[in-house]
């Protein structure tokens, strides 16, 4: 059965690997993937725990129903106490690793330790070896898997690994897998590089089991036609997110210059249609048929002819709007650098748009940049700082630092200009217009982070009845809702009931592209107790499936408060409030977000979730999600609270 | 008339939707490794091509088996193993041109497409149609169609 797959836990300082069941009980309460993590986290790092000491850990798990008959079961979770923000560190990854890792019979991984030298882990038939990487050190993320495919001699392997930016502890550094996937934010690639730990590959060979397998691939089927004929996944076939651009920058909802704009003009050159013309086809993760990634060849300069996947929504921000570009060369080849050098787009355009503010208010100077000019839009300069971050080159070390510590570095008021929520940058959406949005990236367990809790479908004006219907289920719900997405009302339990559809999500391992993010007519919990059900027998109502969501959520704030965390972080910089939008259409210009409405959707989020003023959750929350109850045997998270 | 799988490489996306439903369909439980199709890739430079069973008009998996345990089907054109003769011995499956012939460690047998009875899952899974159930004589007509009217765009081109 799907559901014998085990922890192991590795101490790399030692060699030392034990295994151990996943119970019944852990798996109810919190199914698996992220959620388990979150347990995981809480119970074995110690308060403080310095987030590149040998004592974090570096946590890797499939969830619930990673490789079974469930469209999209693709999803890997990787996390650890994050040297980013010092918050919970915790990213989402698809591609092929996750059903290998089950296939090899595992769920769950914590490493801990350091190995003395670079090392990589080879799961398989129930079993891990350690092995030697001092050859694989220093390699790219892509080259790194083939030389593993190879020394190993099984093209069916699949790895998950750090680029040299993991290696040189690039705060912001990712974990990678194929060509293109990413479990991006929260610099959990430099956990990994501090620990000596290259990559962690897999081949299994172990069956996994289905509970009903005729009614499952019956129902899958179902499953997979409302998915693929929902509009929006026509179009993600199609293009992919850049999708999204098409809307967001005409309307006027993209951070530009770093924060000074809200559409990027004269940006033809990056618009969907105009990436549509490069791409060669679409790649898909595993059982995916939304197959959202292009795939094209870079077609001009140095990178001629390169192979990559890509580019996301985030790509065209990050390289494009923030940092001035209009050129769909620099997001293409930007977008392949960093793939191969493993780390995070989003936070490293946000780290160059920054410096680039910075060197126009005369805050940085040609000096500090070793002659490098970032006027705005200067294409050459961006491509090149890409390089100078992943090595830590010249300003390339400061910037590869995480927001606060760069501020911190370069002083002279420059902490007034980054754009971040506890020390991870934002999203190149411009929230100011969106009160929910920008409710959600303040509050989130992670930092500034749209795949948190962001109620995308809030954008599409979609009638009270059909909020309705979606907002309260599978939890009643009878307060305000309004199709106005300039509006204050009902947005705090938008932002709660996402946040956990995608804890749940990232627990179950399935993409979010097949839920209620984009599309609002995707499956939701009801299809999800259905799919458990059939896949691996464990019966769960769809409130209990809620239920288990909201605890990991809620595991994640209070592991954050744990760290120090409180309500004081739960906020956006001063130019939301300040600086109303300048651009964009008539609905979206002049708009910022007001300071006491802010604090009344902040305080309503609160009593939703049911925490204190503080955000702390209450005795009777934590009673009611049986995080409190004290039990010897450790086998329960109430031992952690 | 014999239908078989046709592939269409350029449509794959490489999701491997097809080896999981193919594993289940067969062994009530999802391992790609044991599925009768392999996606196979080429990662870094972008490519990816499902290898399937052609049903071969002289199937050399027939052929080499010493105990006659294959056989092709006369009216579908299956080529197909009887167990009850197989000694899984293996000589097929290195007979086999395309790996398609393969050997199941874990149920121990060797193993090739049987076109799921006649409704291939892969084929009703693959939402992009890269694999499709198509009688042998559309395999030609297909791709003689897309050079056709390549070759038609560039005459009409040159005309105006
Ligand atoms: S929608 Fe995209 S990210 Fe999600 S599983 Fe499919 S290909 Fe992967
Ligand atoms: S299901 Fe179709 S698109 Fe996916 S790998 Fe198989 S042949 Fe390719
Ligand atoms: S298994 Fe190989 S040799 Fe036999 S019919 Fe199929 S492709 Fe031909």
């Amino acid at each position: 059965m799907s559901l014998s797959r085990k922890i192991a836990f590795v101490d790399l300082t030692t060699g030392k690997i034990e295994t151990k069941p996943i119970s019944k009980e852990l798996r109810r309460k919190f199914l698996g993937g992220r959620g388990l993590d979150m347990y995981l986290l809480y119970k074995h790092t110690k308060p403080g725990v310095d987030p590149l000491g040998p004592d974090n850990v570096a946590l890797i798990s499939a969830g619930l129903l990673v490789g079974t008959l469930a469209s999209a079961s693709s999803r890997t979770h990787v996390g650890g106490k994050s040297p980013l923000t010092g918050y919970v560190g915790s990213a989402n990854v698809g591609g092929f690793f996750g059903p290998e890792m089950r296939l090899a019979g595992f769920d769950h991984l914590v490493i801990r330790g350091k190995a003395e030298k670079p090392v990589y882990l080879y799961l398989h038939d129930d079993e891990i070896e350690i092995r030697d990487a001092e050859h694989l050190w220093g390699t790219d993320t892509r080259d790194v898997q083939d030389l593993i495919r190879q020394e190993l001699a099984d093209d069916d392997i699949q790895s998950l690994c750090i680029g040299q930016a993991g290696e040189n502890l690039v705060k912001y550094a990712c974990i990678r897998t194929s060509i293109k996937n990413a479990a991006g934010r929260t610099g959990i690639g430099a956990i990994w590089g501090s620990k000596n730990l290259k990559a962690v590959a897999a081949k299994g060979m172990r069956d996994i089991g289905i509970a009903q397998p005729k009614e499952a691939l019956a129902y899958n089927k179902e499953i997979i036609n409302q998915v693929t004929s929902a509009k929006v996944s026509k179009t993600m076939q199609k293009l992919g997110t850049p999708f999204i651009w098409g809307v967001t920058n005409s309307t006027g909802l993209v951070r530009t210059r770093n924060f000074q704009l809200n559409q990027l003009v004269n940006a033809d050159d990056i618009e969907p249609e105009s990436i549509e013309e490069d791409l060669v086809g679409t790649a898909g993760c595993f059982a995916c048929q939304v197959h959202c990634r292009g795939k094209y060849f870079i077609k001009e300069g140095p990178y001629k002819g390169t192979y990559d996947e890509g580019p996301e929504y985030t790509s065209q921000g990050a390289f494009g709007a923030e940092v001035g570009c209009t050129s769909k060369n620099t997001v293409l080849v930007c977008n392949h650098l960093v793939n191969y050098y493993g780390m995070d787009n989003l936070e490293t355009g946000s780290m160059i748009s920054w410096a680039m503010e910075l060197f126009e208010k005369g805050i940085l100077t040609l000096e500090d940049t070793g002659g490098l000019d970032l006027t705005w839009g200067n294409d050459e300069t961006v491509i090149e700082l890409v390089h100078k971050i992943a090595k830590r080159e010249g300003i390339g070390d400061i910037l590869a630092d995480s927001p606060l510590e760069a501020a911190a570095r370069i002083g002279k008021d420059s902490e007034r200009y980054l754009v971040h929520v506890k020390g991870m940058s934002n999203l190149h959406s411009d929230e100011r217009p969106t009160p929910a949005l920008a409710l959600n990236i303040a509050v989130s367990s992670r930092g500034s982070d749209h795949l948190r809790g962001r109620p995308a479908i809030d954008l599409y004006h979609l009638p009270e009845k059909v909020l309705r219907q979606i907002y309260s289920n599978p939890i009643p719900y009878d307060g305000p809702l309004t199709s106005d997405y300039r509006d204050y009302e009902g947005k705090p339990w938008q932002v709660m009931w996402q946040e956990h559809l995608y804890s749940t999500v990232d627990c179950l391992g399935i993409c979010k592209y097949h839920t209620v993010f984009l599309g609002p007519n995707m499956p939701a919990y009801e299809e999800w107790a259905n799919l458990i059900r059939l896949n691996t027998g464990l019966e769960l109502t769809p409130e209990e499936i809620y239920r288990a969501g909201e605890r990991g959520y809620t595991l994640e704030r209070l592991f954050n408060i744990r760290e120090g965390m409180t309500r004081e972080d739960d906020k956006l910089v001063d130019r939301y409030h300040d600086e109303p939008t300048p651009l964009g259409l008539p609905v979206v210009r002049g708009r910022f977000i007001d300071r006491d409405k802010f604090k009344i959707m902040v305080d309503e989020y609160y009593a939703h979730h049911e925490w204190d003023e503080n955000g702390v959750p209450t005795r009777e929350k934590l009673e009611a999600l049986s995080l409190n109850t004290l039990d010897k045997s450790g086998s329960e998270p109430s031992n952690l609270v | 008339m014999e239908k078989v799988l046709v592939v269409d490489a350029h449509k794959c996306t490489g999701c491997r939707l097809c080896e999981q439903v193919c594993s289940v369909m067969h062994e009530g439980s999802v391992n790609p490794h044991r599925a009768r199709l392999k996606i196979m890739k080429w990662e870094i430079e972008g490519e990816v091509l499902p290898m399937v069973c052609r049903q071969c008009d002289d199937p050399p998996c027939r052929d080499i088996c010493p105990m006659g345990a294959i056989d092709k089907n006369d009216d579908t054109g299956l080529v197909q193993v009887d167990y009850d003769k197989c000694i899984g011995c293996r000589m097929c499956v290195s007979a086999c041109p395309f790996g398609a012939m393969d050997y199941d460690v874990v149920g121990k047998k060797v193993m090739k497409c049987d076109l799921c009875g006649g409704d291939p899952q892969c084929v009703a899974f693959c939402d992009p149609a890269a694999i499709r159930f198509e009688n042998k004589a559309k395999d030609s007509s297909n791709a003689r169609r897309a050079a056709a009217e390549a070759a038609r765009a560039v005459q009409s081109e040159k005309d105006r």
